[in-house]
């Protein structure tokens, strides 16, 4: 029990450790250049408190119940040899840990409020929440879709530049097909996705893929799973908008 | 409020409902083995559970509006006006502190990243010591301040994002043909690295907000964008830190050579 109050103690401080610089750069920028009070600090404080406390428990849940059964499996299917559960558990991870990260939870909502402030689609709140998971699930498929493009290029040893290169070919010609509405929220969405959750799971993956492979190494090819992870989800989120 | 807690609660649950599916489905279907410490993993999932609700209502509740707030504060032209003598419509250039301001967010955030922080130990490892561990940091911390002010005066400015975009992905691609070989990957990760679950959401309110009050600007346009500047700029940075530290290096070693 003293143990796990500790670990919680020491999820706290990493959190607040995350928060710090903003906060720090947020009281310079009123105190200092704005020089005007916060409209409804009390409000701002509480919702910081709900922000330490969240990731806080968001944090140690995940290293105690996640992390160890997420890295066991993916360590496993890196070692097991079938190629093909090993596609299947790829994809499956990278759309899962997308699903769940809260960033992209946040601002598909938030996407969802501007493109209904707009006039894009209804107000109402089904078709909001509609537009939102259609965004997330998107966004999920899509680094399901990369995780799996990663596992294979380190299978078969494939050039990590070429992809990615031709991945920047595909970005420019699906933009120039795409609605203008929807280009920020898909260049945005490759950068939410890699997060929390993704980067430590995802990582342990292409590390256990390229340390059970003879001729690889492991820091070279266990690298590059989240480049791909940030680059389709553009190339995905642009053609949602060209079909929806 | 414990009204909407309970609400979020349960929206959460059905969010990372296909989490919990997938993990236990493979574990039951494929691997066939008791889950070690199933109680613990347990508790440990309602912990997150309960983590990311705490969290989405605390953002709700001070990072969007106060990214809002700040946006709206700094490009309020009583504001701009007030700390200089300026007649006719302002330009681009008046906007300054709100580029000075998406400076700082970029680099106080991303120097104290912790994923940024392991990986670069790794890279040092790797590369033997020519990879520096605060070289990497300060980089990468360099790139996303430079990327998200970018992405502040493309808002103000209200110029078409893909330009910037593809113009970034042909330097990174000419970056890449010569680049040592052994940063490209890591140049390529460090891009998705950066951009952590407390920075994003912050940044995305600052875009919101800019685009609300600066006039001519659509939200649904000119909102979104600045992630996407925080995720392509550390690529270019990091190339170009490994380039310099590379010719630094090979300058050292000619010089040596002569001496000798």
């Amino acid at each position: 029990m003293k143990r796990s109050l500790l670990a919680f103690f020491n999820a706290m401080l990493g959190s607040l450790r995350d928060l710090l610089p903003i906060i720090l750069v947020v009281a310079f920028f009123q105190i200092v250049v704005i020089q005007q009070p916060l409209e409804n600090i009390a409000e701002i404080f509480t919702g910081v408190i709900f922000i330490v406390l969240g990731l806080t428990f968001f944090i140690y849940g995940l290293e105690m119940g996640l992390f160890p059964i997420g890295e066991s499996m993916a360590r496993a299917f890196a070692y097991k040899g079938s190629i093909f559960w090993l596609s299947v558990f790829a994809f499956a991870l990278g759309f899962g840990t997308t699903i769940a990260e809260p960033a992209l939870i946040a601002i598909a909502n938030e996407a969802a409020d501007i493109a209904a402030g707009s006039g894009h689609i209804d107000t109402t709140v089904s078709a909001k929440s509609a537009y939102a998971d259609g965004l997330r699930y998107t966004v999920a498929f899509s680094v399901g879709c990369a995780i799996l493009l990663g596992v294979i290029r380190i299978l078969l040893n494939w050039s990590i530049q070429y992809l990615i290169m031709a991945g920047y070919i595909l970005v420019v010609i699906v933009t120039a097909f795409a609605p203008a509405e929807i280009i920020g929220i898909a260049y945005d969405s490759g950068g939410v996705t890699t997060s929390t959750i993704t980067v430590p799971l995802v990582t342990a993956l292409g590390i256990g893929l390229a340390s059970s492979i003879t001729g690889r190494n492991p820091m070279l090819d266990g690298f590059g799973l989240i480049a791909f992870a940030s680059l389709l989800p553009i190339i995905f989120v642009l053609i949602y908008g060209i079909v929806v | 409020m414990f009204d909407q807690l309970g609400n979020l609660l349960l929206n959460t649950a059905l969010d990372v409902l296909p989490i919990v599916a997938i993990i236990f489905g493979f574990q039951f279907l494929v691997i066939r083995k008791p889950v070690a410490n199933l109680k613990k993993v347990l508790i440990g999932m309602f912990y997150v559970l309960l983590g990311i609700t705490l969290f989405l209502m605390g953002l709700e509740q001070a990072l969007f509006p106060l990214g809002r707030l700040m946006a709206e504060q700094l490009t309020n032209p009583d504001f701009i006006i007030a700390s200089e003598s300026i007649t006719g419509a302002l330009q681009w250039y008046d906007y300054y502190w709100v580029y000075l301001f998406a400076f700082a967010i970029g680099m106080s955030t991303t120097i104290a990243e912790p994923s940024l922080i392991a990986v670069a130990i790794k890279a040092k490892e790797v590369s033997g010591g020519a990879i520096g561990i605060w070289g990497l940091r300060i980089a990468v911390a360099l790139g996303v301040a430079i990327g998200i002010s970018l992405g502040a005066y493309r808002i103000v400015s209200g110029t078409p994002l893909h330009y910037y975009i593809i113009a970034g992905y042909i330097v990174v691609v000419i970056q890449t043909f010569f680049a040592p070989k052994m940063i490209v990957p890591l140049a390529y990760d460090s891009g998705g690295v950066t951009t952590s679950t407390v920075t994003v959401p912050l940044v995305a309110a600052l875009g919101f907000g800019l685009a609300e009050t600066v006039p001519g600007r659509n939200v649904l346009i000119d909102g979104f964008g600045l992630i996407a500047f925080a995720s392509l700029f550390p690529i270019i940075s990091v190339m170009a830190y490994a380039q310099l530290s590379e010719w630094r290096s090979n300058k050292q070693s000619s010089s040596e050579s002569k001496t000798e």
